[in-house]
């Protein structure tokens, strides 16, 4: 095909921006593909580029499937880049389900305009964390909006894992008597971006935790036989989870707030904010359902992760009241929590 | 969490003891900062006190007396074209009053079109005006940018300070849409009423370290009235209300104004930041929403900074709506009910689909009781709770959930 007399005026081939035309699915796009994305995650079923990717798979595994997409703003920020967030986000909602992560598709969507650098830098680290979490990235997709629509790039993905034989996770396994284990300080992801958008210093700087969770969440599975259910408290951070695990399985959490850990700069910074740490998103963090004599050993498998080193007993679970998180303060008087209303902040993951 | 972030437990515990000893009587406090509303809820002190103790929440959210008629104008400005419209988080969600339109809150503005920014302080909009001028591409036109500004005597220095290097910069782009109220004329309407039920009040230091403390001393000679400024934290809050305790059941011939905020400097307050606002804004009546007019309770600019007034540069066009509601913020903001004696609250009326602003603001009362409600039947109190030590506080986990929380 001869491109010769195109009058596309983006028809350049060493443009170090992203135009309409990588979205194409013509030359530039084939470009982008091997310059960009095969460089940074060359998977042998990408390399095959078939419309699909195939995985062989053995009959009787059972499959854990997720999708999430990645809107972060800043797509850079302190302790991570929305790359990074897309592979582990999708390794830690497998992984919270019991299931050891096999593959993952990224889809992104590029703002005309966006410096390839940029996106380079940003599949760079798609292909880090994947390799880190020993996760393939299988297949993808790229398509190009108009600029303005896209503040740089969304990343969507699609994850794919093979569930452990006898697990059976669910929130209907909560009995009471049950105990709460977080594996860290709560807050960190959202208020590290909170604090990058509206210009907080800190020192030490106030990170990201943003952090796969599986190897922690498959030794728990393997060992404790009383596991009886995980979440990846995101967006609206722990409130969000526990109410939705308090109303999925009809207890009441009761948390000591005495017991949560919260780094000094994440409650300056939500002092600061007027946000509740309780609210805010996590990115590395995992909320654990024990059965009560299975704390010590826990515990134990989460300490002895880096990532879980600041693991804790937080609460308890009882059937006094339906599907309701209750506090504890430190002075013995106690409050609701609330599901959160959650649109105070966006674009945090 | 850290003890020390919370006030020490072992403050709290004494204070609450001595509290209890103390305290005889029925009486009625009102806190008017809606950082202290927060607290209050946040950390369940109203649970620590004695049933006969009432603590009720005056007009302490300044999101929650901006009119409804402001909030219709802001949002017509915001829709203007061309503007850029920068704002504190917190009054997105605060219904004007259209209540029929689908475009009566920011956040509904903002989703059809408006370039609605949300700002930390009034400075950041004089940056995003700045930035704009300084946009020299060819077919942008230069941007009007607007901002917000609401806030007690503590955001107003802010305000000022912005509008002043405004029109120092020449930033003609820049201008304000001013709803700044003070906390003293509000409380002089709300004690005026001979019915005002109120035995003492604890107020805000953070206000007096700009205000000064001398409109409080007023206030407590005017309506023999006793006075505690405090802080936010449990501890100084109990300190507060102690003080306040201490002074009705001693039953003197008149009640005083008691510093308990040691962060004030002197009993002027912050000399400059009080002249940078007299350079800036003169006082003026003002509506409250809720509440009325209240004469001289508001700030407006002075004549020489009025071509910053947003309100004459963009044209109103929409005149504002019937307002019809059961919400009952007017009784709230007087400290006439609380929030959980609303009969709205919870059912019509929550944070997803609030009545009235008090339900939206982080600082308003009645979001502060939805956010942090206490379980209602249950009044798990009798100073057991506090019995801990602060050791195993931190290590606390109740045996078994039922003897703390059983009714
Ligand atoms: S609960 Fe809702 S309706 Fe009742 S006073 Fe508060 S804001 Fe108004």
């Amino acid at each position: 095909m001869s491109t010769g007399d195109w009058s596309c005026p983006v028809a350049n081939h060493s443009s170090d921006t992203i135009t309409m035309s990588h979205g194409a699915g013509g030359r530039l796009s084939a470009q982008l593909f091997d310059d960009v994305f095969a460089r940074n995650y060359p998977s042998p079923e990408l390399m095959a580029k078939g419309d699909s990717a195939v995985l062989d798979w053995t009959a009787h595994d059972r499959l854990a499937v997720c999708t999430d997409a990645f809107v972060v703003q800043p797509l850079v920020f302190p302790g991570g880049d929305i790359g990074k967030l897309s592979v582990y986000g999708t390794v830690n909602d497998l992984a919270v389900q019991g299931a050891e992560p096999v593959a993952l598709t990224t889809a992104w969507i590029l703002e005309e305009g966006f410096p390839i650098a940029e996106l380079a830098k940003l599949a760079g680290s798609v292909g880090q964390a994947a390799a880190e979490c020993s996760i393939r990235v299988v297949a993808g997709d790229t398509k190009v909006v108009e600029r303005g629509r896209a503040h740089g790039c969304y990343i969507a993905t699609t994850g794919i894992g093979r569930l452990r034989p006898s697990v059976n996770l669910s929130p209907q396994a909560i009995r009471s008597g049950d105990c709460v284990l977080i594996s860290g300080p709560i807050g960190d992801h959202g208020m590290a971006i909170m604090s990058q958008r509206s210009g907080l210093l800190f020192d030490p700087p106030l990170l990201s935790d943003t952090a796969p969770l599986h190897r922690m969440t498959l030794e728990l599975v393997d060992k404790v036989p009383g596991l009886r259910c995980m979440r990846d408290p995101t967006r609206g951070g722990i409130a969000a989870s526990l109410n939705e695990l308090a109303t999925a399985c009809g207890l009441c959490f009761e948390i000591q707030e005495a017991s949560l850990p919260v780094r000094p700069q994440v409650h300056s910074a939500c002092e600061l904010l007027g946000l509740d740490p309780w609210i805010v998103a996590n990115e590395g963090k995992l909320l654990a359902i024990v059965a009560p004599d299975e704390v010590e050993l826990s515990l134990e498998i989460l300490r002895s992760h880096s990532i879980g080193s600041l693991g804790a007993k937080i609460g308890t679970v009882h059937d006094l009241y339906k599907g309701l998180v209750i506090a504890r303060t430190l002075y013995g008087t106690h409050r609701i929590v609330p599901m959160p209303a959650g649109e105070l902040l966006p674009r945090i993951c | 969490m850290q003890s020390t972030d919370f006030g020490n437990p072992i403050h709290v515990e004494s204070l609450v003891r001595q509290i209890h000893a103390k305290s005889t009587r029925p009486l009625t406090l009102m806190e008017v900062c809606g950082g202290q509303t927060h607290a209050i809820l946040r950390y369940g002190i109203d649970q620590l006190l004695p049933p006969h103790l009432r603590i009720v929440h005056g007009p302490g959210c300044p999101v929650c007396v901006t009119p409804a008629e402001t909030i219709d104008r802001a949002i017509e400005i915001a829709s203007a074209p061309g503007v850029i419209f920068c704002t504190f988080g917190d009054m997105l969600r605060v219904p004007g009053s259209q209540s029929n339109s689908n475009a009566n809150d920011l956040m509904h503005a903002k989703s059809q079109g408006a370039d609605v920014r949300v700002i930390q302080s009034p400075l950041d909009a004089l940056r995003i005006a700045r930035a704009e001028s300084q946009n020299t591409s060819p077919g942008s036109p230069n941007r009007q940018v607007v901002l917000f500004a609401i806030g007690f005597e503590t955001t107003a220095p802010a305000t000022a300070m912005a509008i002043y290097q405004a029109k120092e910069l020449q930033l003609d782009s820049f201008s304000a849409l001013v709803c700044h109220v003070l906390v003293p004329p509000a409380l002089d309407a709300i004690f005026a009423d001979v019915d005002h039920g109120i035995d003492g009040l604890l107020a805000a230091g953070h206000v007096c370290t700009i205000a000064g403390d001398h409109p409080y001393h007023r206030l407590a000679d005017q309506f023999n009235l006793p006075i505690a400024i405090t802080g936010f934290e449990p501890v100084d809050l109990l300190r507060g209300i102690l003080n306040l305790v201490e002074q009705l059941e001693a039953k003197p011939t008149s009640y005083r104004v008691d510093n308990l905020y040691e962060h004030i400097a002197s009993a002027e307050g912050n000399l400059q930041a009080q002249r940078t606002v007299e350079t800036v804004f003169a006082v003026c009546d003002q509506h409250w929403r809720g509440m009325g007019s209240i004469p001289q309770s508001g700030l407006k600019l002075q004549p020489q900074f009025a071509s910053f007034d947003a309100s004459s540069r963009f044209p109103q066009r929409k005149l504002p709506g019937e307002q019809t509601s059961c919400c009952r913020a007017a009784d709230v903001l007087r400290g006439k009910i609380r929030p959980i004696e609303c009969p709205a609250f919870g059912t019509l009326c929550d944070p997803n689909h609030p009545l009235g602003a008090p339900m939206v603001s982080a600082e308003g009362a009645c979001a502060a009781y939805f956010l942090y409600q206490a379980l209602a039947p249950l009044n798990p109190i009798k100073l057991n709770p506090i019995k801990l030590t602060s050791s195993e506080l931190t290590q606390s986990e109740s045996p078994n959930p039922k003897d703390s929380l059983s009714p």
